[in-house]
Protein backbone atom coordinates (compact mmCIF):
# COMPACT_ATOMS: atom_id res chain seq x y z
CA UNK A 1 0.00 0.00 0.00
CA UNK A 2 2.68 2.19 0.58
CA UNK A 3 4.21 2.24 -3.14
CA UNK A 4 0.84 3.91 -4.40
CA UNK A 5 -0.22 6.10 -1.36
CA UNK A 6 3.66 7.73 -0.56
CA UNK A 7 4.03 9.77 2.33
CA UNK A 8 4.04 12.88 -0.64
CA UNK A 9 1.05 11.99 -1.77
CA UNK A 10 -0.46 12.12 1.60
CA UNK A 11 1.27 15.31 3.17
CA UNK A 12 0.38 17.28 0.28
CA UNK A 13 -3.85 15.82 -0.23
CA UNK A 14 -3.84 16.22 3.53
CA UNK A 15 -2.08 19.60 4.14
CA UNK A 16 -2.40 21.06 0.62
CA UNK A 17 0.17 24.81 0.16
CA UNK A 18 -1.38 26.01 -2.85
CA UNK A 19 -5.17 25.65 -2.44
CA UNK A 20 -7.30 28.25 -3.04
CA UNK A 21 -8.27 30.81 -5.74
CA UNK A 22 -6.42 33.70 -7.03
CA UNK A 23 -8.65 37.01 -7.36
CA UNK A 24 -7.83 38.93 -9.65
CA UNK A 25 -6.78 36.33 -11.78
CA UNK A 26 -5.07 36.13 -15.63
CA UNK A 27 -6.07 32.52 -16.11
CA UNK A 28 -8.42 30.41 -15.16
CA UNK A 29 -9.92 27.03 -16.26
CA UNK A 30 -11.68 24.32 -14.85
CA UNK A 31 -12.51 20.44 -15.77
CA UNK A 32 -13.81 17.40 -14.75
CA UNK A 33 -13.01 13.86 -14.57
CA UNK A 34 -16.14 12.80 -15.29
CA UNK A 35 -15.12 9.26 -14.12
CA UNK A 36 -15.54 9.70 -11.05
CA UNK A 37 -16.36 13.25 -10.65
CA UNK A 38 -13.27 14.74 -9.47
CA UNK A 39 -12.82 18.50 -10.30
CA UNK A 40 -9.59 21.17 -10.53
CA UNK A 41 -9.53 24.82 -10.73
CA UNK A 42 -6.71 26.50 -11.47
CA UNK A 43 -6.19 30.20 -11.34
CA UNK A 44 -2.77 32.06 -12.22
CA UNK A 45 -1.57 35.11 -12.08
CA UNK A 46 1.35 36.30 -14.46
CA UNK A 47 3.74 39.22 -14.70
CA UNK A 48 5.46 40.89 -17.36
CA UNK A 49 7.54 38.69 -18.35
CA UNK A 50 4.56 36.00 -19.02
CA UNK A 51 5.93 34.87 -15.87
CA UNK A 52 3.85 32.44 -13.32
CA UNK A 53 3.78 34.97 -10.36
CA UNK A 54 1.37 32.90 -8.46
CA UNK A 55 -0.99 30.35 -8.66
CA UNK A 56 -3.44 28.45 -7.15
CA UNK A 57 -6.09 24.99 -7.37
CA UNK A 58 -8.99 24.80 -5.88
CA UNK A 59 -11.70 21.34 -6.25
CA UNK A 60 -11.89 17.91 -4.75
CA UNK A 61 -11.27 14.74 -5.58
CA UNK A 62 -9.46 11.17 -4.88
CA UNK A 63 -5.95 12.11 -3.31
CA UNK A 64 -4.08 11.67 -6.69
CA UNK A 65 -5.87 13.75 -8.06
CA UNK A 66 -5.62 16.81 -4.91
CA UNK A 67 -2.17 16.15 -4.46
CA UNK A 68 -1.20 15.80 -8.16
CA UNK A 69 -2.23 19.51 -8.27
CA UNK A 70 -0.79 20.49 -5.15
CA UNK A 71 2.37 19.36 -6.56
CA UNK A 72 1.93 20.92 -9.63
CA UNK A 73 1.20 24.34 -8.75
CA UNK A 74 4.37 24.21 -6.79
CA UNK A 75 6.42 23.36 -9.29
CA UNK A 76 5.07 26.50 -11.77
CA UNK A 77 5.37 29.37 -9.72
CA UNK A 78 8.44 31.08 -10.86
CA UNK A 79 8.33 29.68 -14.46
CA UNK A 80 7.78 31.53 -18.06
CA UNK A 81 4.27 30.27 -19.25
CA UNK A 82 6.01 28.95 -21.97
CA UNK A 83 7.75 25.82 -20.16
CA UNK A 84 4.41 25.47 -18.75
CA UNK A 85 3.27 24.84 -21.78
CA UNK A 86 5.83 21.55 -22.47
CA UNK A 87 4.94 19.98 -19.37
CA UNK A 88 3.88 16.60 -19.83
CA UNK A 89 2.60 13.57 -18.09
CA UNK A 90 6.22 12.68 -17.31
CA UNK A 91 6.76 15.81 -14.94
CA UNK A 92 3.23 14.55 -13.11
CA UNK A 93 4.81 11.00 -12.48
CA UNK A 94 7.90 12.08 -11.44
CA UNK A 95 6.90 14.07 -9.25
CA UNK A 96 4.52 11.87 -7.62
CA UNK A 97 7.40 8.85 -7.74
CA UNK A 98 4.36 5.89 -8.41
CA UNK A 99 3.44 4.11 -11.35
CA UNK A 100 -0.51 4.09 -12.33
CA UNK A 101 -2.54 2.52 -14.54
CA UNK A 102 -4.81 3.91 -17.26
CA UNK A 103 -7.69 4.71 -14.91
CA UNK A 104 -6.11 6.51 -11.93
CA UNK A 105 -3.42 8.43 -14.49
CA UNK A 106 -6.28 10.38 -15.74
CA UNK A 107 -6.84 11.10 -11.78
CA UNK A 108 -3.40 12.16 -11.55
CA UNK A 109 -3.33 13.94 -14.88
CA UNK A 110 -6.40 16.08 -14.53
CA UNK A 111 -4.56 19.36 -13.14
CA UNK A 112 -2.02 19.52 -15.77
CA UNK A 113 -4.84 19.20 -18.55
CA UNK A 114 -6.27 21.89 -16.79
CA UNK A 115 -3.82 23.70 -16.38
CA UNK A 116 -2.46 23.87 -20.44
CA UNK A 117 -5.93 24.37 -21.31
CA UNK A 118 -5.95 27.56 -19.38
CA UNK A 119 -2.39 28.40 -20.38
CA UNK A 120 -2.98 27.66 -23.87
CA UNK A 121 -6.04 29.64 -23.46
CA UNK A 122 -8.23 26.76 -25.24
CA UNK A 123 -12.20 26.30 -24.86
CA UNK A 124 -12.20 23.03 -23.88
CA UNK A 125 -9.33 20.80 -22.18
CA UNK A 126 -8.49 18.04 -24.52
CA UNK A 127 -6.66 14.27 -23.31
CA UNK A 128 -4.40 14.91 -26.29
CA UNK A 129 -2.76 17.60 -23.70
CA UNK A 130 -1.21 15.41 -21.66
CA UNK A 131 -0.30 12.22 -23.58
CA UNK B 1 -31.34 -22.93 2.67
CA UNK B 2 -27.44 -23.07 2.19
CA UNK B 3 -24.85 -23.30 0.04
CA UNK B 4 -21.48 -25.13 -0.05
CA UNK B 5 -19.73 -22.61 -1.14
CA UNK B 6 -16.09 -24.39 -0.57
CA UNK B 7 -17.23 -26.42 -3.64
CA UNK B 8 -18.97 -23.61 -5.76
CA UNK B 9 -15.30 -21.62 -5.21
CA UNK B 10 -13.88 -24.52 -6.83
CA UNK B 11 -15.62 -24.57 -9.99
CA UNK B 12 -14.35 -20.75 -10.55
CA UNK B 13 -10.69 -20.72 -11.60
CA UNK B 14 -9.79 -17.79 -11.34
CA UNK B 15 -9.81 -17.77 -7.43
CA UNK B 16 -7.35 -20.18 -7.59
CA UNK B 17 -4.92 -16.41 -8.58
CA UNK B 18 -3.38 -13.93 -6.09
CA UNK B 19 -3.57 -9.93 -7.18
CA UNK B 20 -0.19 -10.24 -6.39
CA UNK B 21 2.04 -12.31 -4.64
CA UNK B 22 0.68 -13.69 -1.58
CA UNK B 23 -2.14 -11.88 -1.81
CA UNK B 24 -5.31 -13.74 -2.64
CA UNK B 25 -8.18 -12.39 -4.62
CA UNK B 26 -11.12 -11.45 -3.05
CA UNK B 27 -13.74 -10.59 -5.73
CA UNK B 28 -16.63 -8.25 -4.41
CA UNK B 29 -17.75 -6.63 -7.93
CA UNK B 30 -19.79 -9.23 -9.50
CA UNK B 31 -22.60 -6.60 -9.87
CA UNK B 32 -20.18 -4.82 -12.86
CA UNK B 33 -19.98 -8.84 -13.59
CA UNK B 34 -19.51 -11.67 -12.05
CA UNK B 35 -17.22 -14.51 -12.33
CA UNK B 36 -17.29 -17.41 -14.62
CA UNK B 37 -17.45 -21.13 -13.65
CA UNK B 38 -14.97 -23.90 -15.44
CA UNK B 39 -18.67 -25.34 -16.91
CA UNK B 40 -19.07 -21.83 -18.93
CA UNK B 41 -15.27 -21.86 -20.03
CA UNK B 42 -15.03 -25.09 -21.46
CA UNK B 43 -18.39 -24.86 -22.64
CA UNK B 44 -17.39 -22.34 -25.31
CA UNK B 45 -13.87 -23.81 -25.55
CA UNK B 46 -15.28 -26.91 -27.09
CA UNK B 47 -17.56 -24.95 -28.93
CA UNK B 48 -14.52 -23.65 -30.93
CA UNK B 49 -12.87 -26.64 -30.72
CA UNK B 50 -15.29 -29.20 -32.59
CA UNK B 51 -18.33 -27.31 -33.61
CA UNK B 52 -17.38 -23.73 -34.58
CA UNK B 53 -19.34 -22.91 -37.53
CA UNK B 54 -21.67 -20.11 -38.77
CA UNK B 55 -24.96 -20.69 -37.68
CA UNK B 56 -28.10 -21.38 -40.02
CA UNK B 57 -28.20 -21.63 -43.82
CA UNK B 58 -25.12 -24.37 -43.84
CA UNK B 59 -25.84 -27.64 -44.20
CA UNK B 60 -22.72 -28.96 -43.10
CA UNK B 61 -22.32 -31.07 -40.00
CA UNK B 62 -20.43 -28.44 -37.98
CA UNK B 63 -22.89 -25.51 -39.33
CA UNK B 64 -25.83 -28.53 -38.01
CA UNK B 65 -24.09 -28.18 -34.96
CA UNK B 66 -23.49 -24.91 -33.87
CA UNK B 67 -26.88 -23.88 -34.71
CA UNK B 68 -28.66 -26.37 -32.05
CA UNK B 69 -26.11 -25.07 -30.25
CA UNK B 70 -27.17 -21.51 -30.38
CA UNK B 71 -30.66 -22.61 -30.88
CA UNK B 72 -30.70 -25.04 -27.85
CA UNK B 73 -29.01 -22.07 -25.74
CA UNK B 74 -32.28 -20.17 -25.96
CA UNK B 75 -34.27 -23.03 -25.44
CA UNK B 76 -32.67 -22.98 -21.96
CA UNK B 77 -33.19 -18.96 -21.55
CA UNK B 78 -36.24 -19.75 -21.83
CA UNK B 79 -37.35 -22.04 -19.02
CA UNK B 80 -35.02 -20.14 -16.90
CA UNK B 81 -36.90 -16.80 -16.91
CA UNK B 82 -40.36 -19.14 -18.16
CA UNK B 83 -41.07 -17.26 -21.49
CA UNK B 84 -43.80 -18.95 -22.84
CA UNK B 85 -41.63 -19.33 -26.15
CA UNK B 86 -38.51 -19.23 -26.91
CA UNK B 87 -38.93 -17.02 -30.31
CA UNK B 88 -39.36 -14.73 -27.12
CA UNK B 89 -36.16 -14.71 -26.49
CA UNK B 90 -34.02 -12.00 -28.64
CA UNK B 91 -30.34 -12.31 -28.30
CA UNK B 92 -28.64 -8.63 -28.18
CA UNK B 93 -24.74 -7.78 -26.89
CA UNK B 94 -26.20 -6.88 -23.46
CA UNK B 95 -29.13 -5.43 -21.78
CA UNK B 96 -28.27 -1.76 -22.76
CA UNK B 97 -29.00 -2.80 -26.22
CA UNK B 98 -32.26 -4.50 -25.09
CA UNK B 99 -33.02 -1.55 -23.80
CA UNK B 100 -31.94 0.60 -27.15
CA UNK B 101 -34.04 -2.07 -29.11
CA UNK B 102 -37.38 -1.21 -27.68
CA UNK B 103 -36.79 2.18 -27.65
CA UNK B 104 -35.74 2.28 -31.49
CA UNK B 105 -38.06 -0.36 -32.76
CA UNK B 106 -41.36 -0.43 -30.40
CA UNK B 107 -41.03 3.33 -29.22
CA UNK B 108 -40.20 5.13 -32.05
CA UNK B 109 -43.16 2.65 -33.78
CA UNK B 110 -45.51 3.76 -31.11
CA UNK B 111 -44.66 6.92 -29.23
CA UNK B 112 -45.01 10.87 -30.76
CA UNK B 113 -44.53 13.61 -29.32
CA UNK B 114 -46.13 14.67 -26.02
CA UNK B 115 -46.24 10.40 -25.06
CA UNK B 116 -44.85 9.79 -21.30
CA UNK B 117 -42.56 7.77 -20.58
CA UNK B 118 -42.20 6.99 -16.99
CA UNK B 119 -38.04 6.21 -15.61
CA UNK B 120 -37.07 6.51 -12.25
CA UNK B 121 -34.56 8.80 -10.29
CA UNK B 122 -32.48 5.01 -9.78
CA UNK B 123 -32.12 4.03 -13.23
CA UNK B 124 -28.65 3.01 -14.73
CA UNK B 125 -27.70 5.16 -17.65
CA UNK B 126 -28.30 2.57 -19.96
CA UNK B 127 -32.40 2.87 -18.63
CA UNK B 128 -31.65 7.03 -19.14
CA UNK B 129 -30.12 7.85 -22.24
CA UNK B 130 -31.91 6.15 -24.85
CA UNK B 131 -35.21 7.83 -24.16
CA UNK B 132 -32.92 11.32 -23.63
CA UNK B 133 -32.09 10.32 -27.31
CA UNK B 134 -35.65 9.57 -28.12
CA UNK B 135 -36.65 13.16 -25.82
CA UNK B 136 -34.14 15.07 -28.25
CA UNK B 137 -35.48 13.10 -31.46
CA UNK B 138 -39.65 12.82 -30.90
CA UNK B 139 -40.30 15.11 -28.10
CA UNK B 140 -41.56 12.73 -25.75
CA UNK B 141 -42.07 13.47 -22.06
CA UNK B 142 -39.91 11.77 -19.38
CA UNK B 143 -41.20 12.02 -15.93
CA UNK B 144 -39.24 10.04 -12.77
CA UNK B 145 -40.24 8.04 -10.19
CA UNK B 146 -38.67 9.57 -7.19
CA UNK B 147 -36.36 7.64 -4.43
CA UNK B 148 -36.64 7.88 -0.95
CA UNK B 149 -34.39 8.84 1.15
CA UNK B 150 -33.85 5.24 3.03
CA UNK B 151 -33.67 4.00 -1.19
CA UNK B 152 -37.17 2.72 -1.91
CA UNK B 153 -39.03 4.28 -5.08
CA UNK B 154 -42.39 6.44 -4.01
CA UNK B 155 -44.77 4.50 -4.95
CA UNK B 156 -47.48 6.83 -4.31
CA UNK B 157 -45.95 9.32 -6.51
CA UNK B 158 -45.98 6.58 -8.85
CA UNK B 159 -49.55 6.24 -8.32
CA UNK B 160 -49.50 10.47 -9.36
CA UNK B 161 -47.88 9.84 -12.54
CA UNK B 162 -50.05 7.02 -13.85
CA UNK B 163 -52.72 9.69 -13.74
CA UNK B 164 -51.11 11.42 -16.89
CA UNK B 165 -52.02 8.13 -18.70
CA UNK B 166 -47.79 7.00 -19.74
CA UNK B 167 -47.54 4.99 -22.77
CA UNK B 168 -44.81 3.44 -21.49
CA UNK B 169 -43.12 2.24 -17.69
CA UNK B 170 -39.67 1.42 -18.09
CA UNK B 171 -37.68 0.67 -14.66
CA UNK B 172 -35.65 -1.21 -12.67
CA UNK B 173 -35.82 -4.30 -11.04
CA UNK B 174 -32.88 -4.22 -8.68
CA UNK B 175 -30.72 -0.63 -8.34
CA UNK B 176 -26.88 -1.44 -8.93
CA UNK B 177 -26.47 1.10 -6.22
CA UNK B 178 -28.87 0.98 -3.52
CA UNK B 179 -29.57 -2.98 -3.87
CA UNK B 180 -33.62 -2.32 -3.62
CA UNK B 181 -35.44 -4.76 -5.40
CA UNK B 182 -38.17 -3.25 -6.52
CA UNK B 183 -41.76 -4.71 -6.41
CA UNK B 184 -41.94 -5.49 -10.10
CA UNK B 185 -45.36 -7.04 -9.88
CA UNK B 186 -46.88 -4.46 -8.54
CA UNK B 187 -45.30 -1.58 -10.23
CA UNK B 188 -46.45 -3.43 -13.21
CA UNK B 189 -49.98 -4.06 -12.57
CA UNK B 190 -50.42 -0.53 -11.63
CA UNK B 191 -48.85 0.41 -15.07
CA UNK B 192 -51.35 -1.81 -16.91
CA UNK B 193 -54.31 -0.64 -15.51
CA UNK B 194 -53.17 3.06 -16.63
CA UNK B 195 -52.85 1.30 -20.14
CA UNK B 196 -48.96 1.68 -20.29
CA UNK B 197 -46.58 -1.06 -21.37
CA UNK B 198 -43.89 -2.09 -19.10
CA UNK B 199 -40.20 -2.93 -19.25
CA UNK B 200 -38.05 -4.46 -16.72
CA UNK B 201 -34.40 -3.86 -16.40
CA UNK B 202 -33.46 -7.37 -14.95
CA UNK B 203 -29.57 -6.79 -15.43
CA UNK B 204 -29.21 -7.03 -11.83
CA UNK B 205 -32.55 -9.46 -10.68
CA UNK B 206 -32.29 -12.14 -13.28
CA UNK B 207 -28.56 -12.99 -11.76
CA UNK B 208 -29.78 -13.37 -8.40
CA UNK B 209 -33.08 -14.04 -7.87
CA UNK B 210 -35.58 -15.96 -9.89
CA UNK B 211 -37.35 -13.98 -12.02
CA UNK B 212 -40.77 -15.52 -14.17
CA UNK B 213 -41.95 -13.48 -17.23
CA UNK B 214 -44.96 -14.91 -17.25
CA UNK B 215 -45.92 -14.19 -13.50
CA UNK B 216 -44.64 -10.42 -13.70
CA UNK B 217 -46.66 -10.04 -16.98
CA UNK B 218 -43.98 -7.78 -18.10
CA UNK B 219 -44.12 -6.60 -21.31
CA UNK B 220 -40.48 -6.77 -22.08
CA UNK B 221 -37.53 -7.53 -19.88
CA UNK B 222 -33.60 -7.06 -20.60
CA UNK B 223 -30.80 -8.61 -18.96
CA UNK B 224 -26.85 -9.65 -19.73
CA UNK B 225 -25.11 -12.94 -19.94
CA UNK B 226 -21.90 -11.44 -18.22
CA UNK B 227 -23.53 -10.86 -15.27
CA UNK B 228 -24.74 -14.14 -14.01
CA UNK B 229 -21.73 -16.28 -14.93
CA UNK B 230 -21.63 -15.80 -18.50
CA UNK B 231 -19.26 -14.69 -21.16
CA UNK B 232 -19.37 -11.18 -22.15
CA UNK B 233 -20.78 -9.76 -25.26
CA UNK B 234 -24.24 -11.20 -25.40
CA UNK B 235 -27.55 -10.15 -23.50
CA UNK B 236 -31.59 -10.52 -23.86
CA UNK B 237 -34.73 -9.06 -25.02
CA UNK B 238 -37.72 -10.86 -23.46
CA UNK B 239 -41.09 -9.03 -25.35
CA UNK B 240 -44.65 -10.41 -25.06
CA UNK B 241 -45.29 -12.10 -28.67
CA UNK B 242 -47.97 -9.73 -29.79
CA UNK B 243 -45.89 -6.81 -29.70
CA UNK B 244 -42.44 -8.40 -30.96
CA UNK B 245 -43.95 -9.56 -33.98
CA UNK B 246 -45.79 -5.95 -34.36
CA UNK B 247 -42.43 -4.69 -34.31
CA UNK B 248 -40.13 -3.52 -37.29
CA UNK B 249 -36.80 -4.80 -37.17
CA UNK B 250 -34.29 -3.13 -35.65
CA UNK B 251 -30.84 -3.93 -37.03
CA UNK B 252 -30.88 -4.93 -41.13
CA UNK B 253 -28.60 -7.31 -42.72
CA UNK B 254 -28.54 -11.01 -43.25
CA UNK B 255 -30.04 -13.48 -40.98
CA UNK B 256 -32.88 -10.81 -40.00
CA UNK B 257 -34.68 -11.40 -43.63
CA UNK B 258 -36.78 -14.22 -44.65
CA UNK B 259 -36.45 -12.49 -49.26
CA UNK B 260 -34.61 -9.50 -50.47
CA UNK B 261 -35.49 -8.64 -53.35
CA UNK B 262 -32.79 -5.50 -55.09
CA UNK B 263 -35.14 -2.98 -53.66
CA UNK B 264 -36.74 -4.64 -50.68
CA UNK B 265 -37.11 -7.24 -48.03
CA UNK B 266 -39.21 -9.06 -46.05
CA UNK B 267 -38.34 -9.56 -42.39
CA UNK B 268 -38.11 -12.77 -41.11
CA UNK B 269 -39.82 -14.06 -38.01
CA UNK B 270 -39.30 -14.04 -34.78
CA UNK B 271 -36.49 -14.11 -33.01
CA UNK B 272 -34.75 -13.77 -36.13
CA UNK B 273 -36.04 -10.69 -37.16
CA UNK B 274 -34.17 -8.81 -34.47
CA UNK B 275 -30.99 -10.69 -34.58
CA UNK B 276 -29.48 -9.46 -37.91
CA UNK B 277 -25.39 -10.58 -38.93
CA UNK B 278 -23.55 -12.89 -37.41
CA UNK B 279 -24.39 -13.13 -34.11
CA UNK B 280 -22.37 -14.23 -30.97
CA UNK B 281 -22.74 -18.00 -31.25
CA UNK B 282 -20.07 -19.01 -29.03
CA UNK B 283 -20.86 -16.35 -26.32
CA UNK B 284 -24.79 -17.98 -26.41
CA UNK B 285 -23.41 -21.50 -26.33
CA UNK B 286 -21.82 -20.11 -22.92
CA UNK B 287 -24.65 -18.24 -22.07
CA UNK B 288 -26.62 -21.87 -22.14
CA UNK B 289 -24.04 -23.17 -19.61
CA UNK B 290 -24.17 -20.44 -17.36
CA UNK B 291 -28.04 -20.94 -16.69
CA UNK B 292 -27.20 -24.52 -16.57
CA UNK B 293 -25.14 -23.65 -13.66
CA UNK B 294 -27.51 -21.83 -11.82
CA UNK B 295 -30.19 -23.60 -12.01
CA UNK B 296 -27.93 -26.68 -10.97
CA UNK B 297 -27.12 -24.65 -7.92
CA UNK B 298 -30.65 -23.43 -7.53
CA UNK B 299 -31.62 -19.52 -7.75
CA UNK B 300 -33.79 -19.67 -4.73
CA UNK B 301 -30.78 -21.00 -2.75
CA UNK B 302 -28.81 -18.35 -4.83
CA UNK B 303 -31.05 -15.45 -3.09
CA UNK B 304 -31.40 -17.26 0.36
CA UNK B 305 -27.79 -17.68 0.65
CA UNK B 306 -26.61 -13.58 -0.43
CA UNK B 307 -29.43 -12.66 1.76
CA UNK B 308 -27.67 -13.89 4.46
CA UNK B 309 -24.46 -12.95 3.49
CA UNK B 310 -25.84 -8.79 2.27
CA UNK B 311 -27.35 -8.75 6.03
CA UNK B 312 -24.06 -9.76 7.70
CA UNK B 313 -22.09 -7.26 5.68
CA UNK B 314 -24.25 -4.56 6.06
CA UNK B 315 -24.21 -4.94 10.12
CA UNK B 316 -20.24 -5.17 9.86
CA UNK B 317 -19.96 -2.08 7.63
CA UNK B 318 -22.58 -0.01 9.61
CA UNK B 319 -20.55 -0.67 12.72
CA UNK B 320 -17.21 1.14 11.57
CA UNK B 321 -17.47 4.62 12.39
CA UNK B 322 -17.73 7.30 9.23
CA UNK B 323 -19.18 4.47 7.20
CA UNK B 324 -22.22 5.87 5.41
CA UNK B 325 -24.11 3.10 3.42
CA UNK B 326 -26.65 3.89 0.86
CA UNK B 327 -30.46 2.20 0.32
CA UNK B 328 -32.61 0.31 2.30
CA UNK B 329 -32.14 -2.73 4.91
CA UNK B 330 -31.19 -6.20 3.91
CA UNK B 331 -34.96 -7.27 3.85
CA UNK B 332 -35.68 -5.16 0.56
CA UNK B 333 -32.26 -5.43 -1.24
CA UNK B 334 -29.77 -8.11 -3.06
CA UNK B 335 -26.55 -8.30 -2.44
CA UNK B 336 -24.59 -5.01 -3.03
CA UNK B 337 -23.26 -2.38 -0.42
CA UNK B 338 -22.40 1.01 -1.20
CA UNK B 339 -21.17 3.37 1.07
CA UNK B 340 -19.20 6.44 1.73
CA UNK B 341 -16.15 6.75 4.28
CA UNK B 342 -15.76 10.08 5.98
CA UNK B 343 -14.38 12.39 3.17
CA UNK B 344 -11.79 9.65 1.84
CA UNK B 345 -12.85 9.85 -1.94
CA UNK B 346 -13.97 6.13 -2.92
CA UNK B 347 -11.07 5.77 -5.49
CA UNK B 348 -9.21 6.10 -2.67
CA UNK B 349 -10.54 3.29 -0.66
CA UNK B 350 -10.71 1.17 -4.11
CA UNK B 351 -7.20 1.72 -4.22
CA UNK B 352 -6.04 1.10 -1.44
CA UNK B 353 -8.42 -2.31 -0.88
CA UNK B 354 -7.20 -3.45 -3.90
CA UNK B 355 -3.87 -3.20 -2.25
CA UNK B 356 -4.77 -6.30 0.07
CA UNK B 357 -6.60 -8.22 -3.36
CA UNK B 358 -10.10 -6.85 -2.59
CA UNK B 359 -11.77 -5.64 -5.67
CA UNK B 360 -14.72 -3.31 -5.35
CA UNK B 361 -15.65 -0.46 -7.39
CA UNK B 362 -15.63 3.13 -6.92
CA UNK B 363 -17.38 5.90 -8.98
CA UNK B 364 -20.99 6.65 -9.90
CA UNK B 365 -21.53 3.39 -11.35
CA UNK B 366 -23.20 4.29 -14.37
CA UNK B 367 -25.97 6.01 -12.23
CA UNK B 368 -24.96 9.83 -12.00
CA UNK B 369 -28.64 11.29 -11.22
CA UNK B 370 -29.08 9.04 -8.27
CA UNK B 371 -25.64 10.26 -6.83
CA UNK B 372 -26.56 13.51 -7.21
CA UNK B 373 -30.24 13.34 -5.65
CA UNK B 374 -27.59 12.15 -2.50
CA UNK B 375 -25.30 14.66 -3.02
CA UNK B 376 -22.25 13.18 -3.52
CA UNK B 377 -20.06 12.50 -6.46
CA UNK B 378 -19.27 8.86 -5.74
CA UNK B 379 -19.58 5.90 -3.79
CA UNK B 380 -17.82 3.00 -2.79
CA UNK B 381 -19.60 -0.39 -3.52
CA UNK B 382 -18.97 -4.22 -2.21
CA UNK B 383 -21.23 -6.82 -4.18
CA UNK B 384 -21.75 -10.10 -3.39
CA UNK B 385 -22.76 -13.35 -5.53
CA UNK B 386 -23.09 -16.89 -4.79
CA UNK B 387 -19.08 -17.71 -4.00
CA UNK B 388 -18.94 -15.01 -1.89
CA UNK B 389 -18.10 -15.11 1.49
CA UNK B 390 -18.34 -14.15 5.52
CA UNK B 391 -14.54 -14.46 5.71
CA UNK B 392 -14.42 -11.93 2.77
CA UNK B 393 -17.05 -9.36 4.38
CA UNK B 394 -14.60 -9.29 7.12
CA UNK B 395 -11.30 -8.93 5.00
CA UNK B 396 -13.28 -6.44 3.49
CA UNK B 397 -14.06 -4.37 6.95
CA UNK B 398 -10.48 -4.57 8.03
CA UNK B 399 -9.63 -3.22 5.03
CA UNK B 400 -11.96 -0.62 5.57
CA UNK B 401 -9.93 0.20 8.99
CA UNK B 402 -6.74 0.48 7.29
CA UNK B 403 -7.71 2.86 4.95
CA UNK B 404 -9.13 5.04 7.90
CA UNK B 405 -5.88 4.84 9.15
CA UNK B 406 -3.51 5.91 6.60
CA UNK B 407 -6.22 9.20 5.74
CA UNK B 408 -7.10 9.43 9.40
C1 LIG C 1 -29.20 -2.08 -13.35
C2 LIG C 1 -28.33 -2.18 -14.58
N1 LIG C 1 -28.85 -1.92 -15.77
C3 LIG C 1 -28.14 -2.01 -16.89
C4 LIG C 1 -26.82 -2.36 -16.87
C5 LIG C 1 -26.08 -2.40 -18.15
O1 LIG C 1 -25.65 -3.69 -18.44
P1 LIG C 1 -24.73 -3.93 -19.69
O2 LIG C 1 -23.52 -3.07 -19.49
O3 LIG C 1 -24.41 -5.39 -19.64
O4 LIG C 1 -25.49 -3.53 -20.89
C6 LIG C 1 -26.23 -2.64 -15.65
C7 LIG C 1 -24.80 -2.99 -15.60
O5 LIG C 1 -23.98 -2.38 -14.96
C8 LIG C 1 -27.00 -2.55 -14.48
O6 LIG C 1 -26.45 -2.80 -13.28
Amino acid sequence: MDDLYREVIIEHYKNPGYRGHLDPHDIQFEDNNPLCGDHIEITIQTDENEKVADARFDGHGCAISQASADLLIESIIGKPLDEVKQLNKDHILEMLGIELGPVRLKCALLSLKVLKAGVYGLGEASDDLVE
Amino acid sequence: MSLDVGSIRKQFPIFQRETSPGVPLIYLDSTATSQKPIAVIEAMNEYYRRSNANIHRGVHTLAEEATAMYEGAREKIAKFINAPSAKQVIYTRNTTESINLVAYSWARANLKAGDLVILTEMEHHSNLVPWHMLQAERGIELEFIPVTEDGLLDLSAYKTLLNRTPKLVSFTHMSNVLGTINPAGEIIRLAHEAGAMTLVDAAQSVPHLKVDVQALDVDFLAFSAHKMCGPTGIGVLYGKKDLLEAMPPFLGGGDMIKEVKLRSFRANSLPHKFEAGTPAIAEAVGFGAAVDYLSSVGMDAISAYEHELTEYALERLIEIPGVRLFGPDAEKKGGVASFVLDSVHPHDVAQILDKGGIAIRAGHHCAQPLHEKFGIPATSRASFYLYNTKEEVDLLVNGIYKVKELFG
